[in-house]
């Protein structure tokens, strides 16, 4: 059995067993955020690290989708209602940001998204009618799938788990298909790619909604966390802080973002109710992978670790030349 | 019918003329080699010829299709495939799979988000079908990072080749190579079948006159000397602007 595999077992023990181990509710629920997070930052990781697309609008698809959810619920209409209208409505905004973004590509494509980002998040704040303004939707209960619950922490963490699982394994076998090979052409060489044939604004246009669906997914796993809907979920903060998961931990890689999103999330949640200046340290610590690891985390620490190897190696070897003379 | 037709082919870049009534029939099988001096708009006709940049004027047929108006990124789709001056690959990843991108770009597969690439069979088998005609099938699998710049010539030429081109447009395929290196480009070269229509960018006149049938000589965007071999390394205006007395 190889090391990855291994170390892929003990990654599923670890997250299945989390409510057993964990210290308490409050410890789970963190998790759950971490996994909603990690969700989030896959569906950014599909246009940041694999078509080298940067966007600072990804908040506003992530509050859509969870608006669409809290609106629903408040109109009457049940969670499968909800959820699939929420999906519906958060690809349908995706089409529309990715028609208008791209437009460009590089500093162009990061200000459109920016703008439009923006845009969003006034229109959660003004148009009141719709969106309840600074005041914000109330959830008021977690759905029941067949009778199973999701209002406790466990339920919750579990519903989570398999979401998250099912957006990984899909993640895994979209990198290593034929579409995950031409996008990641077109990051690379897109004038290239367009001379041996390729649609390269087709090929990114889809990207955007495979982006955008993962991100609809972690905005409605949000607003049932939270129970909860507010312009301030849309802010540019919230874009910004999840484009540093996936550049922290790796983008481009399957678990990068996953590392990002648990690293921040441990960081504004745990760590925050020990150290006042938790900002601060977020800071420290992104200025410390940029300079020690500027792939990020996951490439960065393999990176480190095979020189580490390759020392050792040197370094026995002499030793062994000389017990043999 | 022409394999390739450019009639009255005009660009301009503001005042400046890039390409001036151009007109070029190339015949089906034939090897026909573009010259002229630094700036005389030789990869300005070829990215015309490829879509790349549109015309302000004039008409592209390929063999008899009018593809004037023909979005790039489906000429190669119709039978035309290209190599580039400055060499165009994908750095991070292998040789196979940089030839496999190739061939990925012509088959619906492409849109398929749910299949490992690596059990597309076909695709390995062609590719390494195009790397032997090059002669880096023994290769394949290394990092393009780590093969020499006339590795990554003969690769551009393996891409090509494994669209399986009717036409194809080679931008100075020589430039910057060694002697030997020259030489194994010029073998894969010559191996090209008939079939395929070769039109060529060349500066290296030792290997590029071996090669070709006949010359059009380029000047300030205009053709300005047209003929076989002989009869344009013959003609005075040839010896004045590019061949030197």
């Amino acid at each position: 059995m190889s090391a990855r595999l291994i170390a892929l077992a003990v990654a599923c023990v670890a997250l299945v067993t989390v409510p057993y181990w964990m210290l308490g509710d409050y410890y789970i629920n963190v998790a759950s955020q971490i996994l909603l997070y990690a969700i989030f930052a896959l569906g950014l990781n599909v246009l940041v690290g694999y078509a080298g697309l940067v966007s600072l609008g990804h908040a506003g698809l992530f509050g859509i989708a969870a608006y669409a959810t809290a609106y629903m619920l408040q109109l009457g209409y049940g969670h499968a209602a909800a959820i699939v209208v929420a999906l519906i409505v958060g690809i349908a905004s995706t089409a529309l940001y990715a028609a208008l973004s791209l437009r460009s590509t590089g500093i162009g494509f990061i200000m459109i998204t920016l703008a439009l980002g923006e845009i969003v998040w006034g229109l959660a704040y003004r148009w009141i009618s719709l969106t309840g303004g600074d005041n914000g939707i109330n959830v008021r209960s977690r759905p029941e799938p067949f009778g199973y619950s999701l209002s406790s922490p466990n339920t919750f963490y579990y519903t989570t788990l398999i979401v998250f699982a099912l957006s990984v394994a899909a993640m895994a076998v979209f990198v290593r298909s034929p579409f995950g090979a031409s996008l990641k052409g077109t990051r690379d060489q897109p004038r290239r790619m367009n001379a041996l044939g390729y649609h390269v604004w087709l090929i990114r246009f889809y990207a955007c909604l495979a982006s955008g669906l993962l991100t609809a997914v972690s905005g409605i796993l949000f607003v049932y966390y939270t129970q909860f809907i507010s312009p301030q979920t849309l802010a540019l903060t919230s874009s910004a802080e999840v484009l540093l998961m996936v550049i922290s931990g790796g983008a481009g890689t399957l678990l990068g973002p996953i590392v990002g999103a648990a690293l921040v999330v441990v960081v504004k949640t745990v760590v925050s109710g020990f150290i006042e200046r938790w900002n601060f340290l977020l800071g420290a610590i992104f200025v410390a992978i940029v300079i020690l690891m500027p792939e990020g985390l996951v490439p960065g620490s393999a990176r480190l670790s095979r020189l580490a190897w390759r020392k050792i190696a040197k370094a026995r070897k002499p030793a062994a030349q000389e017990g043999r003379s | 019918m022409s394999a390739l037709a450019v009639s009255g082919l005009c660009k301009a870049f503001g005042g400046l003329h890039v390409t001036n009534e151009v007109n070029l029939n190339v015949e089906p099988g034939e090897r026909r080699l573009i010259i002229g001096p630094n700036g005389a708009g030789k990869t300005t006709l070829f990215n015309l010829i490829t879509g790349e940049i549109s015309p302000d004027k004039g008409t592209i047929h390929l063999f008899g299709g009018d593809i004037t108006r023909v979005p790039s990124r489906q000429r190669p789709h119709l039978g035309m495939a290209r190599t580039y001056q400055i060499i165009t690959l994908f750095p991070r990843d292998t040789i196979i799979h940089n030839v496999a991108l190739a061939l990925l770009g012509l088959s619906p597969a492409r849109w398929n988000p749910l299949i490992d690439i690596k059990h597309q069979g076909h695709l390995i088998e062609h590719g390494l079908a195009a790397l032997q005609r090059v002669g880096l099938a023994h290769i394949a699998e290394r990092p393009l990072a780590q093969t020499s710049y006339g590795e990554r010539r003969r690769v551009e030429i393996a891409m090509a080749l494994a669209q399986n081109p009717k036409v194809l447009l080679l931008d100075e395929p020589f430039a910057g190579l060694s002697i030997d290196e020259r030489r194994d480009v010029h073998r894969c070269l010559m191996a090209i079948p008939r079939d395929v229509t070769i039109v060529m960018i060349e500066h290296n006149m030792d290997v590029a006159l071996e090669f070709a049938e006949r010359i059009t000589l380029l000047h300030f965007g205009e053709v300005i000397v047209e003929g076989t071999r002989a009869e344009v390394v013959a003609d005075p205006r040839t010896r004045e602007v590019y061949l030197g007395h």
